[in-house]
């Protein structure tokens, strides 16, 4: 092991010559290299913003790199759709690719799935982002570690295990990637979900999981072949995707734990409060204490895991003055991910949950999955370019003759606007000087508290009943009004109807024929 | 921001909407919302946009704006949102934050399975309506 840790430094100082950004002055320093990081570097570059781009990582992945503990996603592509793979429609059918501009570069994900499943496996993803890695040319320096962070007048100091980086703006695309407890008196010696062993190794074991999230459903799942009784346990009802009729709950692929458990197949799910947990020489003690009825119990286990998610490493941030909530797991966000703190700090992949946005029906966005987060990631990254390197994304004019049609293909195709629902929205404004331009998409929070002239946004939403439809918000003199428009069975929003309706919508706007 | 990293639990235990909730329930109901948080100006509740949801005020203060004229200050413990969802109708003002806001929130479609599991939330929120009611009867006359 000595001859170990001497031999480290000297390779990684032979690699040092040859690794991209070294320590130095830059414009924007961008930290990860999970899908976050990758795409929002990716776009910068797309918007012509020089930057660093560093990682703690030896190489792409970020938290693909290690799961799914089961090794596989929970997010699908669909190697067969109605669209070429290399078209920009074709993404709404692709959960799990980044984003490029380049024909040979988007969509990679499904050419490398091998067809056992919609979902593809760890290692498929894993690759999928150092594929993306390759092919783009992302320069990152991998083994970078960032280890602090001070002022130094209007910059910002990155120290890092190579040296210390300044620049105006720092991206963080650190993942949800600290392993997080709750204050459970004995859970601070429970082993944590990343700490899962392997599956075999809980043969024949009473397995107590704290979290009844998709962590806990997972964990469940993978150990029905092996584990003798499993007992998912949290304070609140489990909630399930096909009953929420969203993305929140319990994913069905997750669901056979919860049939065995209807079925008393030996896995039980509690709703109790775990009152303290104890170590003993054979095994586990939890005491609970029931939240909705039933009784107080307490239980003998072989193994207990805490399925209780994960929090964002902000490392010193806070000290740096940047605000968070959700006990300290997440920075407070403006609309475009900045720090409402601490300006000049932006945050790309998951932990742009952070901004929930409109949350409409309380369905929330997807920012925490790559789906959500390749569009937000490509979004701050004209932000950035347009706020502060005066590097302005294109405007295209929009013919008025096309403004209808335009915004009803977006809403019934626009893979942004399907993937971030009730989140981000296609922009177009009306002016007597410029006519009617495509301003691009933009944060729905955003457009909705802006000031600015006569404009239209369309979005897609997600009803209580579960039902999508299209929203359009129309700014006039100053003020914004919601107008939601029917669904469809076969989610079509072209039809003549919701053409007749946008048109009397949009009446009145400059430049558009009443 | 200190106060953001407290137990939720303790917090919620204070708070006159939830006090007559055990230990295990308040877990339970920390659970169940989401936490928020809006800087100083931003709007939450937004007059005549549906889809609302139920937000209890943790630490901070907002004003009740309608067409733009501030009709009352709601801080920490009171709740917005309800009216709207009990209703089924857009909310018929803004709610906005006059200082660092962090709430609790519900989606709009949760409110009433959670109410109809803890029917001594729904009494408190009941009384706290009639409260308001008679407050409006009171400031007509």
């Amino acid at each position: 092991m000595a001859e170990l840790k001497r031999a480290k430094p000297v390779a990684s100082a032979n690699r040092s010559d040859e690794r991209p950004h070294p320590p130095g002055d830059y414009d924007v320093v961008v930290v990860g290299s999970g899908p976050g990081g990758l795409q929002a570097g990716y776009c910068l570059s797309s918007f012509g913003v020089a930057h660093a781009h560093i990682s703690a990582d030896p190489g792409p992945g970020g938290m693909f790199r290690r799961f799914p503990i089961f090794q596989r996603l929970l997010s699908w592509t669909r190697p067969y759709a109605p669209y070429e793979r290399t078209t920009r429609y074709y993404e709404s059918y692709d959960w799990n690719s980044l984003l490029a501009e380049e024909q040979e570069n988007r969509s990679l994900m499904p050419g490398i799935m091998d067809g056992i499943s919609e979902f593809p496996s760890r290692p498929e993803m894993e690759r999928n982002l150092t594929l993306f890695a390759e092919k783009t040319g992302r320069a990152v320096r991998y083994d970078c570690r960032w280890t602090g962070t001070r002022r130094d007048g209007e910059r910002f100091v990155l120290e890092t295990t190579d040296g210390e980086y300044r620049a105006r703006q720092v991206v963080f695309a650190v993942g949800m990637a600290d392993p997080w407890k709750p204050p459970t008196p004995g859970i601070d010696i429970v082993p944590h979900y990343a700490e899962t062993l392997p599956a075999a190794e809980y043969a024949g074991k009473r397995v107590f999981l704290v979290g009844k999230q998709n962590s806990g459903f997972e964990l469940a799942e993978g150990l029905l072949p092996w584990a003798q009784q499993i007992i998912l346990c949290s304070p609140r009802d489990a909630k399930l995707s096909v009953v929420t009729r969203s993305l929140v709950g319990i994913r069905a692929r997750y669901l056979q734990p919860y049939e065995d458990h209807a079925l008393g197949g030996g896995i039980y799910i509690l709703n109790a409060a775990i009152e303290r947990i104890e170590k003993h020489a054979d095994g586990w003690r939890v005491f609970t204490r029931a939240t909705l009825g039933g009784a107080d119990l307490t239980l003998d286990v072989d193994v207990v895991i805490a399925a209780t998610g994960w929090g964002s490493p902000l490392g010193d941030l806070a000290e740096l003055g940047v605000a968070t909530f959700n006990q300290g797991k997440l920075p407070v966000l403006t609309p475009f991910w900045e720090s409402a703190s601490v300006p000049g700090i932006y945050f790309a992949g998951t932990v742009g949950q952070a901004m929930a946005g409109l949350k409409k029906h309380g369905v929330p966005s997807n920012s925490g999955a790559v789906q959500g987060a390749r569009y937000n990631a490509r979004v701050l990254a004209a932000h950035i370019a347009r706020e502060h390197y005066n590097r302005m994304p294109p405007r295209p004019p929009v013919a008025a003759k096309d403004v209808v049609s335009y915004l009803l293909s977006e809403a019934t195709h626009g893979p942004e606007l399907w993937h971030q629902r009730s989140y981000l929205t296609r922009v177009l404004s009306f002016s007597q000087e410029e006519g009617i331009r495509d301003e691009g998409i933009l944060p729905l929070a955003w457009f909705v508290d802006a000031p600015g002239g006569e404009a239209v946004a369309m979005t897609l939403e997600h009803t209580a009943e579960g039902e999508i439809r299209p929203a359009v918000y129309v700014r006039r003199e100053g003020k914004v009004e919601e107008h939601v428009m029917p669904s469809d069975p076969l989610l079509d929003f072209e039809s003549a109807e919701h053409r007749k309706q946008l048109r009397s919508l949009l009446s009145g706007l400059p430049g558009v024929r009443g | 921001m200190n106060d953001s990293n407290r137990d939720i639990v303790d917090t919620l235990a204070g708070l006159t909407l939830f006090g007559d909730l055990s230990r295990p329930q308040l877990e339970a109901v920390a659970h169940t919302f989401d936490e928020e948080w809006f800087g100083e100006g931003q709007r939450i509740l937004r007059q005549g946009f549906t889809g609302t949801g139920f937000y209890v005020i943790l630490e901070g203060e907002a004003a009740v704006r309608i067409d733009g004229v501030d009709r009352a200050t709601l801080g920490k413990g009171d709740f917005f949102g309800d009216i709207s969802i009990l209703l089924g109708e857009p909310p018929v003002a803004d709610v906005v934050a006059l200082r660092p806001l962090r709430c609790l929130v519900l989606g709009g479609p949760d409110t009433e399975p959670f109410l109809n599991s803890y029917p001594r939330v729904m009494y408190r929120m009941l009384q706290a309506v009639a409260r308001r009611l008679r407050n409006a009867n009171q400031w007509r006359s």
